[in-house]
């Protein structure tokens, strides 16, 4: 059980939080044909984009309800109208999100009545799906954003057992699956690959695997996203098997999926690590009533042979984090569950996952309280995303690149971290980073007694080194 | 929050061409249909990089959180431009209204840490929206610890990046600038014969350190740099720009509001220039000698400019054969539409068409005049419209900004970015030998015609003897 530490200064130096808004784009991001649009000012989008842009390297649909001085003193309901109207005259998008910013929150907006006044209004459009969110910057981090965009779109878009008639099971072969954020492209693949081998039909909710993977595609120029979780399959979840619920953040929509389609939701706070891949595998072998096959069975021994390869190095390992909730509690569980020491926990955001983390404390901060507690507490290795590069750099010890934003590396946003290949991945990447990083070497002795040659002795008296 | 009258004042600018249309400033952005970054934005990278001053930005986390240390922009020195800080307001801040309180806290958490020379406070949407008052907590968080703290009220809802840019150097001119004398020219640095001018730059970024190229040749005409501004500055520098005898504007009219408020207030003069291409870096050393207006500086210019020019060609030479009619589509903002003409032209390159959506009427005439009346001006710069020009005018390479990497390289276009962002430097003579290198790089690339090939199962199927050879290989392989 972990205390978690609130922040005790006014500034934040080299923050580790990204804004809710982005959380909420990036999920709106992983519905086909989809675009979201912040309601703020030109800047929160652009900001938001180049973000995106230099994570993911791909073009990024993104819009703005371009909030002026007049707007955000006088009211904004137009802006929000017009600029759905704008979207869906100008791109036919599926899905438009319209996610609120600190600017809007503070001016005191309600986004969930501007989409009913636009739907009044502009009845041609009724076939766009128009999801509000409250997702101000001044509370909150991306995980958190998401859920909450993931929590809307659930409750929007997924009608009910009892008015659609739908039923659990009628498709017998369909596992519905909520993702977290702290899954990449490259796990929602694996983890696609993993429930089709159980002769499972899985629907990604969302699907950034489809949307953002870095696929050349046929088309040139789309205004909205390519690829992704159709929206039309919102409507068919009611109809499957299961839900698997992946990332603690997710549990709320979860609940709220389960409540409306009677579909019962599994529960994965996360996926890294053997017990973790465990638990998995052994829902999907109840779910499919298909024994496990050999494939993944060779895949968890190969596993255990890693880990046992992996302890000399990761055993005892003073290890930083930082990261946010969901991603934070998987690693502490993976590089504790190896031997190593989670001397130094930091998080953008506070949820009720932290609590239940095998570790003392939790600081809710920044990367300077992350360097200076990694330092203190002579952290070896760093685990952070590209901004605590410079971090590491500073303090002299080896980093493994993880989260968002990576932009200082090539595919980082492909990279497979789940199921138990990921795992297995993981662990020689923490360990090779240890081997060549952070080993730590005996200091020769010079003795002065010694008869080396000349040109190796050091000018030194015995009791000076 | 600014007044709308002081806003409407910085879009009056005189010496912007602009302002001289009907519909004068910038256009207002429509929703759901706008593009381009805010008047937060254009303060922070017109600022950012003055390297040695703590840049706090006061607002909930979007503003900093996506936008930290991610500037190309180099420094020689001191590194504390890329910290990140800001003061994360949080919902109670803004509910409670403690957000002054907590924005003087951080100024001193600032000076405590890190003790800066001087701390920049840019005030977001949110604050000013709920009033904080940012003039008096400077002022009094400057008085408290006896070190500048300057107010640029930048919050993004006031307008464009371009409006952000003239707030920027607004705050310079009223805070900064005209607050220390230069130090006398350091001992040693006298050569027989050279009288030292002091100048200064306005708009100049020093992205990927680019200015390196340029600021050994203007030490060698006899020109003190009192400041770029703001490319790898300082903030005493900043302090002395009122003593320059010429300042040169070198990004279009981003900050043409300083050059004009100086030239009003200590008289002096200003011109506008670039360092892209050969043509217009030659130029912009002639215009500094010309109004300085010294016969030995002319003549030493000249001297200079013989040498580099020649120099310059002869290493350009093979590159020029090989890029020699290609075919360019610029789609850039301001000064650089003009300016990167100039460069290309200098290697025989083609400009089929440019954008003018930022540029000046001046821009505009620039433009005419060095690529003919008939050119096409390009307003439209929707990813759909760009590519439209590139297929109509068979265009051999987009060069644009980072926003539009991948509209051309989904559209498997080759590419150049020229944008802030960017990591490679292309200004003075030495810079030209970079820009050949990445032309060349993106043009012949290979890659090309293997990302434009269908493969070859929906051509008609690899051939037969193909498929053999390919299966053979390994068998073959193990045989030996």
């Amino acid at each position: 059980m972990a205390e978690i530490v609130k922040r005790n200064k006014a500034l934040s130096v080299n923050p580790l939080k990204a804004s809710q808004p982005t959380g909420g784009s990036l999920a709106c991001l992983g519905f086909d044909r989809a675009i979201p649009m912040l309601h703020g000012s030109q800047g929160c989008t652009a900001f938001a984009k180049v973000f995106f842009v230099r994570h993911f390297r791909e073009p990024i649909p993104l819009q703005t309800t371009a909030m002026d001085q007049a707007s955000s003193v006088l009211g904004a309901d137009e802006n929000v109208i017009e600029g759905i109207k704008a979207i869906a005259e100008k791109s036919n998008p599926a899905l438009i999100a319209v996610l609120t910013t600190g600017l809007a929150e503070t001016q005191g907006c309600d986004v969930h009545r501007n989409v009913r006044e636009f739907r009044e209004r502009y009845p041609e459009y009724a076939h766009v799906a128009v999801v509000a969110v409250n997702t101000p910057d001044f509370t909150g981090c991306v995980e958190t954003g998401y859920a909450a965009t993931i929590y809307e779109i659930v409750k929007a878009l997924v009608p009910d057992a009892e008015t659609a008639g739908t039923k659990p099971g009628n498709r017998q072969r369909q596992v519905n699956c909520l993702v977290s954020p702290m899954l990449t492209p490259g796990d929602l693949e694996a983890l696609r690959d993993l429930i089709e081998q159980f002769n499972l039909r899985p629907v990604l909710v969302p699907d950034l695997s489809d949307s953002l993977d870095g696929s050349l595609t046929d088309d040139d120029f789309s205004p909205v996203t390519i690829g992704g979780t159709p929206v039309s399959e919102l409507a068919t979840l009611g109809e499957a098997r299961a839900s698997l619920i992946i990332g603690a953040s997710l549990r709320k929509s979860g609940e709220l999926l389960q409540e409306k389609t009677g579909v019962p939701s599994h529960y994965f706070d996360h996926l890294y690590g053997l017990q973790a891949n465990d638990a998995l595998i052994t829902a999907l072998a109840d779910i499919s009533e298909m024994p496990v096959p050999q494939k993944i069975e060779r895949q968890r021994a190969q596993l255990q042979d890693a880990m046992l390869d992996t302890h000399f190095m990761l055993g005892q390992l003073r290890v930083a984090i930082a990261a946010d909730p969901d991603q934070l509690n998987a690693l502490i569980h993976l590089v504790q569950g190896m031997g190593a020491e989670v001397v130094t926990a930091i998080c953008a955001g506070n949820t009720p996952v932290l609590a239940t983390a095998p570790v003392d404390s939790i600081k809710i901060g920044d990367l300077e309280d992350l360097e200076v507690m990694a330092k203190e507490r002579k952290a070896q290795l760093l685990i952070g995303n590209s901004h605590a590069v410079a971090s590491a750099e500073r303090l002299g010890i080896p980093i493994l690149r993880i989260g968002f934003p990576l932009y200082d590396i090539i595919g980082g946003y492909q990279k497979t971290w789940i199921g138990y290949r990921g795992t297995r991945q993981t662990l020689f990447d923490l360990a090779n980073l240890v081997i060549n990083f952070a080993h730590e070497e005996i200091e020769p002795y010079y003795s002065p007694y010694a008869q080396k040659p000349e040109s190796e002795r050091q000018a030194c008296s015995p009791s000076c080194h | 929050m600014k007044s709308t009258k002081d806003i409407a004042e910085l879009l009056d600018e005189p010496a912007c061409e602009h302002n001289k249309k009907e519909k004068s400033g910038c256009a207002k952005p429509k929703p759901g249909s706008a593009a381009g970054g805010c008047a937060f934005d254009g303060a922070q990278i017109a600022l950012l990089p003055i390297a040695d001053v703590a840049h706090i930005v006061h607002g909930p986390i979007a503003c900093a959180g996506s936008s930290w240390d991610n500037r190309g922009t180099r420094s020689s020195g001191s590194e504390l431009y890329r910290i990140g800080m800001t003061t994360d307001l949080t919902e109670q801040d803004v509910v409670m209204g403690r957000s002054e309180k907590r924005l003087f806290h951080a100024i001193k958490q600032a000076i405590e840490t890190y003790n800066p020379p001087a701390v920049f406070i840019y005030n977001t949407c949110v604050p000013a929206l709920v009033g904080d008052d940012i003039n008096a907590t400077c002022k009094s968080a400057a008085e408290r610890w006896g070190v500048p703290v300057v107010p640029i009220d930048c919050a993004g809802f006031y307008g464009t990046k371009n409006l952000g840019n003239r707030i920027a150097g607004d705050a310079m001119v009223n805070h900064v600038i005209g607050t220390r004398d230069p130090d006398p020219l350091p001992l040693g640095t006298e050569r027989p014969g050279i009288k030292v001018h002091d100048v200064n730059l306005v708009g100049e970024y020093n992205i990927a350190g680019e200015f390196w190229h340029v600021l050994p040749l203007l030490d060698e005409m006899g020109l003190r740099v009192l400041c770029t501004l703001s490319g790898d500055a300082r903030f005493r520098e900043v302090q002395t720009m009122h003593k320059a005898e010429v300042n040169m504007m070198v990004c279009s009219k981003a900050m043409v509001n300083v050059a004009r408020k100086l030239q009003q207030s200590y008289g002096t003069p200003w011109f506008e220039g670039s360092f892209y291409g050969i043509t217009d870096t030659s130029q912009a050393l002639r215009d500094f000698a010309r109004v300085i207006n010294d016969p030995d500086l002319i003549a030493r210019t000249e001297a200079i400019i013989a040498r580099e020019e020649n120099r310059i060609r002869e290493a350009l030479a093979p590159w020029r054969e090989r890029l020699k009619g290609k075919r360019v589509l610029l789609f850039t903002g301001g000064v650089k539409s003009w300016s990167v003409i100039s460069a290309l032209q200098d290697l025989g390159m083609v400009v089929v068409a440019t954008g003018t959506k930022k540029s000046t009427e001046e821009d505009k005439a620039r433009i005419r005049e060095l690529m003919g009346e008939e050119t096409l001006m390009i307003e439209d710069g929707s990813p759909k419209a760009l590519l439209k020009v590139v297929a109509d005018y068979k265009a051999d390479i987009l060069i644009a900004g980072g926003r539009n990497m991948y509209t051309a390289l989904k559209a498997r276009i080759p590419f150049l970015d020229i944008n802030q962002e960017r990591e490679f430097g292309y200004e003075g003579y030495q810079g030209m030998l970079e820009l050949v290198r990445q032309l060349a790089l993106t043009l012949e690339s290979p890659v090309w015609e293997a990302v434009r090939a269908t493969p070859p199962w929906r051509t008609g199927g690899l051939k037969k003897s193909t498929a053999t050879e390919i299966q053979a290989e390994p068998l073959a392989a193990q045989a030996a």
